[in-house]
Order: structure tokens, then C-alpha cells, then sequence
């Protein structure tokens, strides 16, 4: 979703030259993801961070979709662009790790997922749009980042951010990341940044999902939407009106 | 006199330039008949149901007044169908052959993940051109599962999912009245009001409404479960097509009589 989007709704009342009823600009677009995601770096491991919105042109398809996919135990894959590029980036690269896990004898380490990630972008970067978030854990490097953007750059990083929404976020992390932080003042970061993105950018929203990476394993936690921090100007969540009209009180005589 | 040899059917190229003059000439091409349509999906308490309407379009026109657009995939996994019909039809049978094959090659019942991953690597590979939008619903050994499949070969998991032109009128039903762990009638309640908020309030969607519940146990089809625009005046003077109404240009009489001889055949015999 790039930018606020104007749309004149023609209403069709009789005979018009065209003829025919109007067909909404979300039936054609392509399913992209909006979306902010990130990843951080802390002392044990690595918190990866997204918020939940698939749209379709202006349509919200998915209000909770899940941005983190698992490519193994202990590397994960934060997806933004269009959703059918990246899904199929992650099925492959499961797939490709998957063999090379059996065959290599050992739990693949987070360069080697993230350079077949890189690979497949590279190699085809003229018909894939994907922005993709390779983190994990592995004994020899520790918690590790790499961020694979569009075109296919390789870039390992303490910590990254991607999706519309990543815009709103350099300037915040370049201030309040730190290294060495403990899990969950990470959690805390990774939780305030994209609530903060999800505030200002129209294509993020929903709920925030995380994922902890560390020696000892995965951690998923979710963060409904109305739980999360307000910031400027955003009102708490509102019983629906409708309720005054159901509940209607005895008459008492 | 040059001898035609008769036309054994297939693509006649030599009408390509035919019908290019035509164009320019301002002659409008045949549309797609596309499925406006409303398809919608749930899971509830034992399984997951699915709805569709029943038009089909063509440009404007209603093409057809109750086709079907819940599609077979295996005995436990049914598909809905949005986007041109064509594709729909087409992707829902290939992959229904595939599966069947995969089923006999494996022993086991088919898993709707199975179905999906079919769907969304064909799909994909076709970069969105076959415009097919489904809603896929099923109930394997692994439980119930719903996922709704988009043209480029994305999916999304879902416990209710709407796709088609009706889909925001249908999703406003679901947003507003879904909850988890629904009884069937509760459920079939639903889908069928989300279906009939499509059918009035989108122009794509209309006449029937279909369902088709999955469980455990089985599956139960409903083909016009609700008809919520009959046909409401027929004329009592009906229709009569008496003779002289359509001219005879020419007339060729064959007797067959002379051309076709009986024999009479030895009895079958078993050895």
C-alpha cells in the first residue's frame, strides 16, 4: 500500500455507456502485504516482530495472517511484498534446507538459509517482489539477522526493519536499540516499534505476532490489537453503539 | 472445383484474420462468462461448512441462473469457485484428478493441505492469468482446515474467509456474527445469511443459495438450500410454437432403410 489512494465511486442509475456493473479495484489486485516487519538482535538470541495485515488494493484479505514462517527449528523467515512471491520464496527454501539438514547431518545455520533466500531473489529478481527477514539461532554465531531486500541484497544487521511501514522505524531504532539488551526489554522494542508503525502506516495493522529465537528454542507470542500501547491521537476501543439498541430496559410499572 | 475436405473440428486459424477485420471494423468480441459471485467458508464446532450463490455473468448479462460453484475435490474436500469460470472449472478438476491419483499412489484419504499445495503451485506458476479465486474447505485426519487461495498463488488460513465480488458484503455478516464453536445450525444460519447479503447487495451475485457441510462422519450437499428469488409471475398463456412459425429453406430425405442391414449375430458363448 503505497500513499493514501483517492477513489471516485461511479454509482450506475440507468442506462450507461459501459453497461456493466462496476468491478471494485480489489478484485484485481494482486494480494500484497502492507506491513511492518522487523527483527532485533538480543545477548542470547534474536525477537522477530510483524504486524498482521494482507490487503488486496484498498480490502483488508487478511486481518490476521502470520508474517513469521518457520523455514526450520531454529531459523525463521519475516515476509512482506507480495504475498505469493514470498510464500513460495519460503516453501522452497524449507524444502532446499530440509534436504540439506538430512544430508548435512547437523541443524542448518542462519547464513545458509538466508543465502538461498538470497539466491532465489537474486537470481530472479525481475519477476519476484519480495522484502524478506532471515533470523535465527545457530551455535556457531549466536542469534543472527539478515535482512534480503528487494533485488536481493545480502546484509547481516544487529537489527532490521521492512514493509511500508519500515519507514517510520529507522529513525526510532537508530535511537533505542541497543546491544546486549535482555529478552524482554527486546520484546518490549519490538512490540512498541511496530504498534508505532501500525499507527502511522495504513498498510499495517491487525494484531502484532512475535517470535523468539535462542539456544534453548522458539517462542510464539501474540499481542491482540487493542492491548497494544496508544500513541498520538489514538482513541481506546469503543463498545459498538449497537449495544444500546439490544439491551433494552424492563419497563417497570 | 476444388474439393473442401470436411472440417474435423479444432482451432480454424484461417478465421484469425476474419475476425481481426471484424474488430476493426467495431465488432465486439464474445466476454468471459465470469462468477460475480459470493463464496464464503467456516469452520465450526465439528467441521466446516462452505456457501456459494448460483449466477454466473457475462458482461451484464446473467449467463446462468443456478450454476454450481462448489466443486468435488475428494469425498472430504470441496472447493468454491470465484473469478472466471473457465479457470475455476478447469483448476478445480485438474487438481480432483491429481488427488484421486495421489490417492490411490499413497492408500490414505486425501489432506486438504495436499489440495492446497496443488492449487497454489499451479496457480502461481501462471502469475495470476488463470483467474481463479477459490475458497477450499475439508475434513482430513488431521481435523477440519479452510484456506482461502487468491489468482497469484497466495493463501491465507483461515477459521471464516469470503472471496468474489460479494465478499465485503458477505464478510461484514462474519465479522459482525462469528463465533468459535458454533453448533451446524448455527453455522448453516450463518453462511446462508452472508450468501443471501451477497446475492441482494452485490450485482455480481444472485439467485441461489448453495451449501456443503464437511465432517468427520461425511459430507452433506445442499443444492439450493435457499431460493430467495423465485420466479414470481409465469404467463398462463404459456408458450406455442404452432407450424408455419419457422420457414423451410430446403428439404433432403435419406432412407436409411437401404443403407443399414440387420445380421443376426452368433450367441455369446463363454469358454
Amino acid at each position: 500500500m503505497m500513499g493514501y489512494v483517492m477513489m471516485s465511486t461511479p454509482i450506475y442509475h440507468g442506462a450507461t455507456k459501459a453497461m456493466e456493473p462496476w468491478t471494485p479495484d480489489w478484485s484485481q489486485a494482486a494480494h500484497s502485504m502492507g506491513t511492518t516487519i522487523m527483527a532485533v538482535q538480543y545477548d542470547k538470541g534474536v525477537i522477530m516482530g510483524a504486524d498482521s495485515r494482507t490487503s488486496t488494493g484498498a480490502y483488508v484479505a487478511n486481518r490476521a495472517s502470520d508474517k513469521i514462517t518457520c523455514l526450520t527449528d531454529n531459523v525463521y523467515l519475516c515476509r512482506s511484498g507480495s504475498a505469493a512471491d514470498s510464500q513460495i520464496i519460503s516453501d522452497y527454501v524449507r524444502y532446499f534446507l530440509n534436504q540439506h539438514t538430512i544430508q548435512l547431518g547437523r541443524p542448518a545455520t542462519v547464513k545458509t538459509a538466508a543465502t538461498l533466500v538470497r539466491e532465489l531473489s537474486y537470481q530472479n529478481k525481475s519477476f519476484l517482489e519480495a522484502g524478506l527477514i532471515v533470523g535465527g539461532w545457530d551455535k556457531y554465531d549466536g542469534g543472527s539477522i539478515y535482512a534480503i531486500p528487494l533485488g536481493g541484497t545480502f546484509l547481516k544487521l544487529p537489527f532490521a526493519t521492512g514493509g511500508s511501514g519500515s519507514s517510520y522505524l529507522y529513525g526510532f531504532l537508530d535511537q533505542a536499540w541497543r546491544e546486549g539488551m535482555t529478552k524482554d526489554e527486546a520484546e518490549a522494542l519490538v512490540v512498541k516499534a511496530v504498534s508505532l508503525a501500525m499507527a502511522r502506516d495504513s498498510g499495517s495493522g491487525g494484531v502484532v505476532r512475535t517470535v523468539v529465537i535462542n539456544e534453548e528454542g522458539v517462542q510464539r507470542n501474540f499481542f491482540a490489537g487493542d492491548k497494544l500501547p496508544r500513541w498520538y491521537e489514538e482513541i481506546p476501543p469503543q463498545n459498538s453503539l449497537l449495544d444500546v439498541n439490544t439491551e433494552v430496559e424492563p419497563m417497570r410499572i | 472445383m476444388v474439393m473442401e475436405a470436411p472440417a474435423k473440428g479444432g482451432f480454424r486459424f484461417d478465421l484469425c484474420r476474419r475476425n481481426a477485420m471484424l474488430e476493426k471494423q467495431g465488432a465486439h468480441p464474445p466476454k468471459f462468462l465470469k462468477t460475480g459471485t459470493t463464496i464464503v467458508g467456516l469452520i465450526y464446532k465439528d467441521g466446516v461448512i462452505l456457501g456459494a450463490d448460483t449466477r454466473a455473468t457475462e458482461g451484464s448479462i446473467v449467463a446462468d441462473k443456478n450454476c454450481e460453484k462448489i466443486h468435488k475435490l475428494a469425498p472430504n474436500i470441496f472447493c468454491c469457485g470465484a473469478g472466471t469460470a473457465a479457470d475455476t472449472e478447469n483448476v478445480t478438476d485438474m487438481v480432483s484428478s491429481q488427488l484421486e491419483l495421489h490417492r490411490y499412489a499413497t492408500g490414505r484419504n486425501s489432506r486438504v493441505v495436499t489440495a492446497l499445495t496443488m492449487l497454489k503451485s499451479h496457480l502461481f506458476r501462471y502469475q495470476g492469468h488463470v483467474s481463479a479465486a477459490l475458497v477450499l474447505g475439508g475434513y482430513d485426519v488431521t481435523g477440519p482446515h479452510l484456506h482461502a487461495v487468491y489468482p497469484h498463488g497466495s493463501t491465507d488460513t483461515l477459521p471464516f474467509a469470503t472471496m468474489g465480488s460479494g465478499s465485503l458484503a458477505a464478510m461484514a455478516m462474519f465479522e459482525s456474527r462469528y463465533k468459535e464453536d458454533m453448533t451446524k445450525e448455527e453455522g448453516m444460519e450463518l453462511v446462508a445469511a452472508a450468501i443471501c447479503s451477497g446475492i441482494f447487495n452485490d450485482l455480481g451475485s444472485g439467485s441461489n443459495v448453495d451449501l456443503c457441510i464437511i465432517t468427520k462422519d461425511g459430507l452433506e450437499f445442499l443444492r439450493n438450500y435457499k431460493q430467495p428469488n423465485p420466479r414470481t409471475y409465469v404467463s398462463k398463456r404459456g408458450y406455442s410454437f404452432g407450424k408455419g412459425h419457422t420457414a423451410i429453406l430446403s428439404t433432403k430425405i435419406i432412407p436409411l432403410r437401404e443403407q443399414v442391414t440387420v445380421v443376426e449375430g452368433d450367441a455369446m458363448v463363454e469358454e
